[in-house]
Order: C-alpha cells, then sequence, then structure tokens
C-alpha cells in the first residue's frame, strides 16, 4: 500500500473531453517527510511512516521532537503509517504527488462532517411514517418499534437508533486522479470527499 | 474560495462571450455530437436567468416552440457552447423573469432596452 497526507482544499468543477460538467474536489497532497521505515527484522513487519503538516514550536514536545530529529526533519502535525509500501525510500527523503498518475482510482480517507444528534431517518436511512394523516399527526419521523414484548424484555444491543451521527473516520474508494500539479502539489480529485474543508485526509492508491 | 482551487478552473473560464442578463434575448450556437460527426444547432430564446458563479454558471433561455414553452438550461463555461449572439436587450426588473411562465401572448412580450452608444 501506498499514499500520502494532504488537506482537502474545496470542490470546484472541470469540464471533461466530453464536454460534460464533473464535479471534483481539490486536496493538497504533501510533500510528505519519511520519518521512519519498519522492517520485519527490527519491528516485526514492513512498514513506512510519513508525516505533513508544521506543527508550532511551542506545542512541541520532546519525545516528538526526538523521533522527528532522527529523520532531520521539524515536528508535524499528522503522521500515517503504511504497511508493505511498494516505494524504495530511506528515512528522512520527500515524496510528493509524483507517485500518482493521471486517470489512475486512488481511495481518500478523512474524517466526516459533524452532524450532530440527528433522528433515525437521517443516521439510519429510515423511510419515517409516510402518511401525515391516520392520526400520525406528530410521528412522521419517528424510529416505530425498538423490539419485541415480554419475550426478549429487553432492547437488544446494536438497535438502530437516533444519536450522534458524522465526525467519524470515513473512505471514499476509488476515485479517478483528473488533474496533477506537481509544482503546487495540488491533485484533483473526481467527486467529492469526507470533512470540511481544510481538513486532513489520507489518499491511498 | 481558496486561490488554489480558483487556479484550478481560470484557464477553463470562457471570456469570449457576450454580456447578456435576463430578458435578453439571445441566440445559443451549440455543438452536438452524432456518433463521430459534430454539427451546430441554434437555440433562440429570452434568457430567464443566471445563476451560480463561476466556472458553475449556467443561464436557462425559454423560448414557444410550435405553442409549446421549451426552456434549455446552459453551463455558461461548457466547451459545448459555439457562440452565443445577442438579439435583442430586454427592459425587466428582476434578475430572474419566471414570471413569463405564465403569460401567454402579448402579455410574454418584453419591451426593448435601447442602448445608445
Amino acid at each position: 500500500m501506498n499514499g500520502l497526507i494532504g488537506k482537502k482544499l474545496g470542490m470546484t468543477s472541470v469540464f471533461d473531453a466530453d464536454g460534460r460538467r464533473v464535479a471534483c474536489t481539490v486536496v493538497q497532497a504533501g510533500p510528505c517527510v519519511i520519518t521512519q521505515v519498519k522492517t520485519e527484522l527490527t519491528d516485526g513487519y514492513n512498514a513506512v511512516q510519513m508525516a505533513f503538516g508544521d506543527k508550532k514550536e511551542r506545542r512541541v514536545n520532546s519525545a516528538e521532537k526526538g523521533h522527528f530529529g532522527k529523520a532531520n526533519t521539524t515536528t508535524k502535525t499528522d503522521v500515517v503509517e503504511y504497511r508493505d509500501c511498494d516505494m524504495d525510500v530511506t528515512l528522512g527523503s520527500i515524496i510528493d504527488v509524483s507517485i500518482f498518475e493521471e486517470g489512475e482510482f486512488v481511495d481518500v480517507v478523512g474524517t466526516s462532517k459533524g452532524k450532530g444528534f440527528q433522528g433515525v431517518v437521517k443516521r439510519h436511512g429510515f423511510a419515517g411514517v409516510g402518511q401525515a394523516t391516520h392520526g400520525q399527526h406528530n410521528r412522521l419521523r419517528a424510529p416505530g418499534s425498538i423490539g419485541a414484548c415480554s419475550f426478549p424484555a429487553r432492547v437488544f444491543k446494536g438497535t438502530r437508533m437516533a444519536g450522534r451521527m458524522g465526525g467519524e473516520r470515513v473512505k471514499a474508494f476509488n476515485l479517478t486522479v483528473l488533474q496533477i500539479d506537481t509544482e503546487k502539489n495540488v491533485l484533483v480529485l473526481k467527486g467529492s470527499i469526507p470533512g470540511h474543508n481544510g481538513s486532513t485526509v489520507f489518499i491511498e492508491k | 474560495m481558496n486561490l488554489i482551487v480558483n487556479s484550478i478552473t481560470q484557464g477553463t473560464l470562457r471570456t469570449d462571450l457576450p454580456d447578456f442578463k435576463a430578458g435578453d434575448r439571445i441566440t445559443v450556437f451549440y455543438k452536438i455530437k452524432e456518433g463521430a460527426k459534430e454539427r451546430i444547432q441554434q437555440f433562440q430564446g429570452d434568457v430567464l436567468q443566471r445563476r451560480n458563479s463561476g466556472v458553475n454558471e449556467m443561464f436557462t433561455v425559454r423560448k414557444i416552440s410550435n405553442g409549446v414553452g421549451v426552456e434549455r438550461i446552459f453551463p455558461l463555461h461548457s466547451p459545448y457552447i459555439d457562440k452565443i449572439e445577442v438579439n435583442r436587450h430586454g427592459k425587466v426588473r428582476r434578475a430572474r423573469i419566471f414570471y413569463l411562465r405564465e403569460q401567454i401572448g402579448k402579455k410574454a412580450r418584453i419591451k426593448e432596452r435601447r442602448i445608445i452608444k
């Protein structure tokens, strides 16, 4: 597995070769610094750890300073590890958007926008009552029955109910890379990705 | 909006199209692909609205075809628009003239706005 850390910048649209308008997301991807190379011999598995985004000097603790110092770089805010990475990298080397190609499919991991406390219709896609008549004047979006009666005499675990929605790790699969700007380290991906503008995303391939 | 996001579409924005607004009568020459061949079709009518901004800007054109109202929505910056001709400037008081849909015959006319140069 191979990837980069990036920042969601925002959405816009581009016209494709057929003249169709395609919604796309602009992502600032990298450049990332390799902060640790794990091998089977020393760590029990093969992996590459990379970091992105500068951290303020006064927020840095000495443990972080030591770890990032080994890679001869400043302290970073976001760190990710990819197992069995097929890149040939060394400690402290820099990787950028050139690992991607135009037209290639990538997956994007991000934290979805927080929706707050939501009912079952929005949170789990329940259909609602569907009718405003037949005595349903205030039960249009109610969950209905949440279980049987004297047996089992309890509500099963995992029963879908209202609650906090969003703000969780979401992966968007198979997004086409439409454009790559190696100078600005910018990727243009087809479609939408999780999270609000400015949030950290992981682009994997 | 973010400057980098804006710069993505910078090269694709059309600057060759004339300025028009709601109430104007325009002819849109748009390309149609039929298999491998490409030809140009015209759509003449009154502009009902322009909406959105930047690369996403769209405009709606309405005409009466054989007694039936027909509306088409075009993306302003689409490469499939060959050219746009402004046939007549209209004098209207609002930016979106949807009231035109309810009016037929003489009432559906728009007064001309003469531009003195």
